[in-house]
């Protein structure tokens, strides 16, 4: 499914004058960092379970498409069954096949990033069912119509007021109250008669076991629980990079994702799905599904830079360490995934052309690579998806929509550039016209270059002698 | 410890050649007054970063190429920047991948250092501070902290100034939303990024704000000087050099 035009300008400007939004981005992203920096107090230990998380998971990409296999095998064998989805709309037409042959209306939610890139919400709302996300923040954001700002927290841009009032508004007989203890209630109250009703449960995957065929879920409200016990159905939607090898991977990774994503030591909830409910058993779904998604993983995954990306366990600790992530949130991005992991997955999923923009919303800083639990060299791809914004060359792995950005104009900016500096007395020359131009900066049109750096900084202080004057002046020696 | 070497060359970086000479000079003076020769080749320009960061690698290796050229011996090579530096360092290798140049590239990156870095890892160097007592602040630059990682040396040299006291900023680590083009090509979330940082350096009160990186100070510096914040930025060389003589 393809959305809307993102207007990328629009966005981040609306974002920037929303003072609410940067306040509430703000302290949320503080208490997350500060809860990761408390649980992985010992460096060395991090930097060693790092290694390890990364190795696992590229130990894992290496072998993909034969641990898919025995992924496959392995659930087929113990009563899961299996289906490859090369695209959203595919996965929704699985979903619904699914859907339709339990004559389910009510679907009941865990958290799902893939759910969010197949639009399944909305997909089913079309075909009349309901689908209901149970996740709290996920329900939150529901309400107000919304789509999740992080991966982790989705509703992380509201804080406690604005959720008191929309509860108020939107659940029918909801007294108003800021009591976090009085709204969990309410909604407890909402969506426990939804497990109850519920006829088929959707979650997502964090890790999928090769070698034993179990689905792995993190969580901790106790409702991916619910979601994947109560219903008679329950079908996992997962992009197909969730695979690792061998049990003992599961370990490291979830001491990795959850001290990542929120600095906890172990989720409440952490559930290993292996069968659907055997015979003489009194409890469990009788169908479990395992929906695989493709979508651009297979193409990203045949170029071993960009493979790096699908080491992505999902933990968002690079969002609560951006500091552009912290002044957007999620929703100026436009797209289902934001923030760095965002910026690098989203225009090879979406095409340079669509979401190219996203790959210019970073300084280089590298806070986010300084925290990715499995060393993804995010600057690296965001390099090369700049580099190939520019590149009209049809390589086998070009990211798709690539050359999108390619002008005259910059092109040959870039050009003059780079023969000025390859050239030791145009580089002179031009430092000297810009020594003698520095002082009427200000007198120029504040227009383009100028006026980006101008409306918020004094203008370069261009020196009168350069150093390379001042150093031939006082005689340092050049050899 | 590598070993103190005779002579070492310095890359001024295009932005001190054209902004900031003095902050060059600086350099170049506390090298020299430690007994070591500095050659300056009047060949060097820029290490490529803008282009290699803005998606254009061919013109970037192009101007790479002269500074390949322009400093040949096996001298170190001195950069008073964690950003240009990273580049010439950690970046090269990368650029020159496949290229008829790339083991010229590695020799060439191994042989760099960050001027801190080198003051106190390879000289050893003592200060003695001659000046009055002085408040200053301190910006990590995103290279410095984290390609480099010679923030430590620059902040101990400071610490061996008995008149100066340092004040944290609340946010020291975080970007001051420089990035080179990405000011020009993401102005407002840039502009954004460094209200926010002049505002933590106003906070702490102090009558100077250092850091590595001439980006970074002249996006805080000029942010400061835009909203009448009377707070100079300046290089930590030419601090140290002030302090000292």
């Amino acid at each position: 499914m393809t959305e809307t035009v993102v207007d990328f300008p629009k966005n981040f400007a609306e974002a920037l004058n929303n003072s609410q939004l940067r306040r509430n981005l703000r302290a949320a992203m503080d208490t997350m960092g500060h809860r990761r920096r408390t649980l992985f107090a010992d460096l060395d230990a991090l930097e060693q379970l790092r290694a390890r998380g990364d190795a696992i998971r590229w130990r894992a990409l290496r072998q993909l498409p034969d641990l898919l296999e025995q992924l496959e095998k392995k659930c087929t064998e113990n009563g899961i069954q299996v289906h490859w989805a090369e695209t959203p709309a595919e996965a929704n037409q699985i979903c619904l096949g699914i859907i339709q042959r339990h004559h389910a209306s009510r679907v009941i939610k865990g958290k799902s990033m893939v759910s969010e890139e197949m639009h399944l919400n909305h997909f089913l709302d079309e075909q009349g069912i309901e689908a209901l996300e149970t996740d709290l923040g996920e329900y939150i954001i529901q309400l107000d119509h919304e789509t999740p700002s992080h991966i982790i927290v989705p509703a992380i841009h509201k804080n406690r007021d604005q959720i008191a009032r929309l509860f108020h508004e939107k659940i029918p007989n909801a007294p108003y109250t800021e009591v976090v203890e009085e709204l969990n209630a309410i909604a407890r109250k909402v969506l426990r008669e939804k497990f109850f009703a519920g006829e088929v449960g959707v979650s997502g995957v964090n890790f999928a076991v090769a070698e034993t065929g179990t689905l792995c879920l993190v969580e901790n409200e106790g409702n991916g629980r619910m979601c994947t016990t109560a219903p008679p159905v329950h079908i996992a939607v997962m992009g197909l990079e969730k695979v690792v090898e061998r049990l003992e991977d599961v370990p490291p990774l979830l001491r990795l994702l959850t001290g990542s994503a929120t600095g906890q030591l172990i989720t409440t909830y952490f559930n290993m799905i292996t069968s659907p409910r055997k015979p003489g058993e009194k409890d469990g779904p009788k169908e479990v599904h395992l929906v695989l998604l493709d979508n651009g993983r297979s193409k990203i995954w045949a170029d071993p830079e960009l493979r790096q990306t699908l080491k992505c366990i999902r933990c968002g600790a690079c969002m609560n360490h951006c500091p552009v992530y912290t002044r957007l949130g999620g929703h100026a991005y436009g797209y289902v995934y934001p923030g760095p992991i965002g910026s690098i997955l989203t225009p090879q999923l979406e095409g340079l052309d669509h979401a190219g923009a996203m790959a210019t919303a970073s300084t280089f800083c590298g806070a986010c690579e300084e925290v990715c639990p499995v060393k993804i060299p995010i600057t690296t791809i965001l390099r090369r998806l700049r580099t190939e914004s520019y590149d009209k060359a049809d390589s086998p792995n070009a990211v798709k929509g690539h050359g999108y950005k390619v002008n005259r104009m910059e092109s040959l900016t870039w050009k003059g550039w780079a023969l000025s500096n390859a050239t030791p007395w145009l580089n002179a020359l031009n430092a000297k016209v810009l020594g003698l131009a520095g002082p009427h900066l200000s007198k120029l049109p504040q227009v383009g270059v100028l006026k980006h750096w101008g409306q918020s900084r004094a203008l370069p202080p261009f020196a009168r002698k350069s150093l390379h004057v001042l150093a031939k002046e006082k005689g340092i020696a050049d050899e | 410890m590598p070993t103190r070497p005779e002579k070492v060359y310095f890359f001024g970086t295009c932005l001190i050649d054209l902004c900031y000479p003095q902050a060059g000079m600086a350099g170049i003076a506390l090298l020299q007054r430690e007994g070591i020769q500095v050659v300056y080749p009047q060949a060097q320009s820029c290490c490529g970063q803008p282009a290699y960061n803005s998606g254009f690698p061919d013109e970037a290796r192009k101007v790479a190429r002269q500074q390949l050229k322009a400093f040949p011996k096996d001298y170190p090579i001195i950069i008073p920047s964690g950003s240009c530096g990273g580049m010439l360092k950690h970046h090269y290798p990368h650029l020159f991948a496949g290229e008829p140049e790339a083991a010229e590239a590695q020799r060439f990156a191994n042989r760099v250092f960050e001027l801190t870095e080198f003051l106190v890892t390879v000289l050893g160097i003592k200060l003695e501070d001659r000046g009055q007592p002085i408040k200053v602040t301190w910006h990590s630059t995103c290279s410095a902290l984290r390609e480099m990682r010679v923030i430590e040396y620059s902040k101990s040299l400071l610490r061996q100034l008995k008149n100066v006291e340092l004040i944290e900023l609340q946010r020291e680590r975080e970007c001051c939303g420089f990035g080179g083009t990405f000011s020009i090509k993401q102005p407002d979330i840039s502009a954004a990024m460094v209200a926010d940082k002049a505002a933590d350096v106003a906070q702490t009160g102090a009558a100077r704000l250092l850091s590595g990186d001439c980006g970074c100070l002249m996006n805080i510096g000029g942010a400061l000087k835009h909203r009448n914040i009377p707070i100079p930025a300046q290089h930590v060389a030419e601090f140290l050099l002030e302090r000292t003589q």
